[in-house]
């Protein structure tokens, strides 16, 4: 009986120690896949949370007191994205979390995130349609990547079209909303193709000759591709094998990087292009110290720097920004702080978080290079604004997203019937 | 009459000596001639190099303001800085703006002054700067190499180039080519030349050219000549209705008409090709599984992962022997083969044998096995995928004539997978290991009573279809990502294969390959990708329903379970 007592106080004490402990540092959950499908692609940004907060720390930390990552590993499994974002909130108690990468995965917080009022930075490029009001969109909206990357070869005389995707929600929708902004250029619909493939598919020859075909009538072609990481290399090698070259049919990727494209041999894709809001390769003194600072805290002089890295480097230095300026984690003081915020980019200018939760940020094209870099071939004059809503869908062009302005107060306020739908999102 | 046709020797000497006097006479006669000429060409030569100077340039209009520069100033560089621009050789030197060409040696390039030629020893990456260059520029390189290179020693870089110019025929392109056609030799590039010119005939106002011009076009496969008489098809539509326009019409018709139909038919040669290679992909990685699970009756989950390990052998080669790509794939496939093999019969002695007769447990334990293969190449090399070199002589591909070509990556895929397929049926057929699996299959216990170490022949058949997956993972490095994921991708297919085909038959294996292969090359354009995949899977599910055991059943130890 007495040694259980005594149990039970040293518990007591441990318990109140460690919660003493907490209240000492300030908490930032990690939600990426460390382990299978995407672990590919999202270890990446882990690390650059875990950078960004050592960088964070050396310079003393925030409000006086250090910060503390809290990594947990939803292993690319998408019901399990929600149950570690509830752990890290209710049970790691994190005023913050870093997270996510395919849409499917950031679906499936929602709710939770919504429900326990937490504060989500998702950092890669999306197909917009969404404005939560406990999430913040650092990566690309589709007016900031898929619309530019078309007006830019519309430029280079390009009249025939082919949208190739992997068949899930993000090719869908972005297809659906390039077809429809083709539509409103004049471009007929004999002069679009559409093909969907199947997530990881490797054999492309059929494909690849029909858009020879397509491509061969006397108009300049060029592909948008919205194929999924891991199917690009089958694509471009067949490309390249069946003698498409850049000049004569380029395809223009957006989920194509540099992190991707050092896992390839890059000799079939040279000159192709792809459209972000960062490149390594882009010239600018805070591009400079990244690069050096990601390499050194990774142990690799060869590792490269991509897009959703830059958006993971914007969304943690505005939040650390916000919260030095509310005074508190809290994240309803937060929020509000974080609207109009200005951090440089790493390309040159400054990127501002909109009342949208979508920042303003230019878009770059680049064409790759032999040794997996991109060379900077076009850029949009200044900033562009992200969209939540696109206005090339007439069911979404109505519809606006402001969290800051008291009238409206919602992630999708429609312009028409003055109102904010059901839904949360 | 009897005159030895040998000469004497002394014979060959004097007359070696007397071209040999000639010849330094002659370059003598040259050496004092150029000297004379060098005054006045300095500042030309001067005026090449500034040109050349001026690639450092930010802007890519003034690029291909210069590119054609030094196209047309006739220098004998011209060709080389521009085929090395292409190449992505040509950087330079941050500090004086020299531009260079280099060759790199990890961060160390060697290099050489672009507008002379004259060697300059070695440099570190970080001091020099590559001159980018963007697709509209490629396309302004291309052109102006290919009429740089129209009196190549090579026929097949003076044809390539003659079809290049396709793209860009006008009166002046039209007349350099003529000059070339008079001094041209070979039948290839005569043709060649001819249908370039006759592209531009098309646009002559004398009727009678016109027509000669679509008459010679009639038998072109080029896309670009397709393009031109449709063009000028359009031209004449919107034109008012003259009698000679309407002759040209219908003889454009016609042409047309002949050209597509002969496309039409290789287009169907290329299908059948197409879903020949992907049945042998298909071959290749099943036919491990037809060992393993057709022979064995166990059902291996870890087949993908086999596959994996294969291709990452080939990674894992390359990166040991750097400067061998070209044979490195080579020296993979017994690599491949033997590693795979010793973890199959590893995997084996480890856990499979102790669940034999039990598929429920097998399936669970070879899954496991397969997440722990796909986690251990994860953490152990990394969950990015590796970078797999293709040698030269896989890529690229065979063409027939401008209408059908075959990838060669695809062509040697096919062959191997033939070649590993018919290897097998010796090795089963015609060994006595092979007769030993055979007996251990049809008729366990009575194997074992006439002496035949029924455990090891398991292991050993265990490891062969483990190394055939290896081999096939080889191949398959040359296809597609080499990643933690690889084997996740193959495995569904590789089962259906061997269940379509019949279980513990090779020939039904073979036969399920091809016939998925075209089957789903032939829906795939007609349904898209997705769908192709679900009607085919849809179509096996049916087929078991009518044949439980495939196309080709066989007896053997499945069958008397």
């Amino acid at each position: 009986m007495k040694k259980l007592s005594l149990w039970s106080v040293l518990c007591v004490a441990m318990i109140s120690w460690s919660s003493s402990a907490f209240s000492d540092t300030i908490k930032i959950g990690v939600l990426h896949s460390l382990s299978g499908t995407m672990a590919i692609s999202e270890t990446t940004l882990k690390d650059t949370v875990l950078m960004m907060i050592e960088e964070q720390n050396k310079a003393g930390g925030l409000l006086g007191k250090q910060l503390e990552a809290v990594v947990v590993d939803p292993a690319s499994d998408w019901p399990l994205f929600a149950e570690k974002m509830r752990e890290l909130v209710e049970v790691h108690k994190v005023d913050v979390i870093f997270g996510c990468w395919t849409s499917v995965s950031r679906k499936s917080v929602l709710p939770v995130v919504e429900e326990l009022n937490g504060l989500l930075f998702y950092p890669v490029q999306y197909e917009g349609e969404e404005s939560s009001k406990n999430v913040f969109y650092t990566g690309a909206a589709p007016n900031q990547q898929a619309i530019p990357a078309v007006d830019y070869l519309m430029g280079a005389g390009v009249e025939r079209w082919v949208l190739a995707g992997t068949d899930y929600v993000y090719p869908r929708t972005t297809n659906k909303i390039l077809e429809s902004y083709l539509k409103l250029k004049g471009v007929s619909e004999k002069d679009i193709m559409i093909n969907y493939t199947p997530f990881g598919h490797s054999d492309w020859q059929t494909i690849v000759s029909d858009i020879k075909q397509f491509g061969s009538a006397g108009k300049k072609t060029a592909v948008v591709s919205t194929v999924n990481g891991d199917a690009n290399v089958p694509f471009y090698k067949e490309l390249g094998n069946q003698g498409v070259s850049a000049e004569d049919i380029p395809v223009i990727a957006f989920s194509v990087g540099e992190e991707e494209l050092s896992g390839i041999d890059t000799a079939p894709l040279v000159g192709h292009l792809a459209a972000w809001n960062y490149f390594q390769s882009a010239e600018s003194e805070e591009n400079d110290k990244f690069i050096e600072a990601w390499q050194t805290f990774i142990g690799d002089e060869e590792r490269v720097t991509n897009d959703p890295m830059e958006a993971t480097y914007i969304g943690f230095k505005m939040w650390a920004q916000a919260v030095t300026d509310a005074g508190t984690t809290e994240v309803d003081k937060v929020r509000p702080a974080m609207y109009g915020l200005e951090v440089p980019n790493l390309t040159g200018g400054t990127a501002v978080m909109n009342t949208n939760h979508h920042l303003s940020k230019p878009v770059l094209i680049g064409e790759i290079q032999d040794d997996g870099q991109f060379e900077i071939v076009w850029s949009t004059d200044g900033e562009v604004k992200g969209d939540a809503w696109t206005d090339y869908l007439p069911e979404s062009a109505l519809i606006v997203s402001d969290w800051a302005d008291p009238a409206i107060n919602c992630g999708n306020y429609n312009t028409d019937t003055k109102k904010c739908s059901g839904q949360n999102f | 009459m009897g005159v030895p046709i040998i000469e004497r020797p002394y014979i060959i000497i004097t007359k070696m000596l007397s071209k040999l006097t000639f010849f330094i006479l002659l370059s003598f006669l040259l050496s004092e001639f150029s000297l004379a000429e060098d005054t006045n060409t300095s500042e030309k030569k001067s005026s090449f190099t500034e040109i050349v100077t001026g690639l450092t340039t930010k802007n890519f209009d003034e690029k291909a303001a210069i590119i054609k520069e030094i196209q047309q100033s006739e220098h004998p560089r011209s060709l080389t800085i521009l085929a090395k621009l292409l190449d992505g050789k040509i950087y330079y030197k941050k500090d004086d703006k020299m531009i260079v060409i280099v060759d790199f040696k990890g961060k160390i390039a060697n290099i050489i002054n672009a507008s002379t030629g004259d060697l300059l020893g070695e440099m570190p990456k970080n001091k020099l700067k590559k001159v980018g260059i963007n697709n509209k520029l490629r396309r302004a390189l291309n052109l102006s190499i290919a009429q740089l290179s129209l009196a190549d020693k090579s026929e097949k870089v003076r044809k390539s180039a003659a079809v290049e110019m396709f793209k860009n025929m006008n009166d002046e392109t039209s007349s350099i080519l003529k000059k070339r056609l008079t001094v041209e030799k070979n039948k290839d590039v005569i043709s060649a030349l001819k249908t370039a010119i006759s592209i531009n005939q098309l646009n002559s106002p004398i009727h009678e050219n016109k027509l000669d011009a679509i008459k010679s076009l009639s038998n072109s496969l080029y896309p670009e000549v397709r393009v031109a008489l449709r063009d000028l098809e359009k031209d004449l539509s919107n034109k008012t209705l003259t009698p000679s326009s309407q002759i040209l019409t219908q003889e454009i018709q016609a042409a047309l008409k002949k050209i597509e139909s002969s496309v039409g038919i290789y287009k169907q040669i290329e299908n059948i090709f197409f879903g020949i290679s992907l049945g042998s992909v298909l071959l290749l990685v099943a036919i491990g599984l037809a060992i393993t699970f057709g022979v064995m009756g166990v059902i291996n989950m870890a087949h993908g992962e086999m596959l994996m390990l294969g291709a990452y052998t080939t990674y894992i080669v390359q990166q040991l022997l750097p400067n061998h790509v070209e044979y490195s794939i080579l020296i993979s496939i017994p690599t491949a083969f033997v590693f795979t093999g010793l973890v199959g019969i590893g995997i084996e002695r480890g856990v499979i044998r102790f669940l034999y007769g039990r598929p429920l447990e097998t399936l669970l334990a070879t899954f496991g096995i397969s997440l722990i293969l796909q986690q251990a190449v994860r953490t152990l090399i990394s969950p990015q995928n590796r970078a797999v070199y293709t040698p030269d002589w896989m890529s690229g591909s065979l063409e027939i004539n401008p209408a059908l070509s075959l990838t060669y990556n695809r062509l040697y895929i096919i062959i191997f997978a033939l070649l590993v397929l018919a290897g097998l049926m010796m090795l089963l057929n015609k060994s006595k290991f092979g007769l030993q699996v055979r007996a251990v299959t049809q008729n366990r216990t009575m194997a074992k009573a006439m002496g035949i170490r029924t455990d090891w022949v398991d292991a050993f058949t265990f490891g062969l279809g483990s190394g055939i997956a290896g081999i096939a993972g080889v191949a398959l490095s040359q296809l597609t990502n080499v990643g933690p994921n690889l084997g996740q991708a193959y495995i569904i297919d590789s089962f259906m294969v061997v269940v379509f085909g019949g279980v513990g038959n090779l020939w039904g294996t073979l036969f399920g390959a091809m016939t998925l292969g075209i089957a789903n090359k032939y829906l795939e354009p007609v349904t898209g990708a997705v769908l192709a995949k679900i009607i085919v899977l849809v179509f096996i599910i049916l087929f078991i329903q009518k044949r439980p055991r495939g196309m080709f059943a066989l007896k053997g130890r499945s069958v008397d379970n």
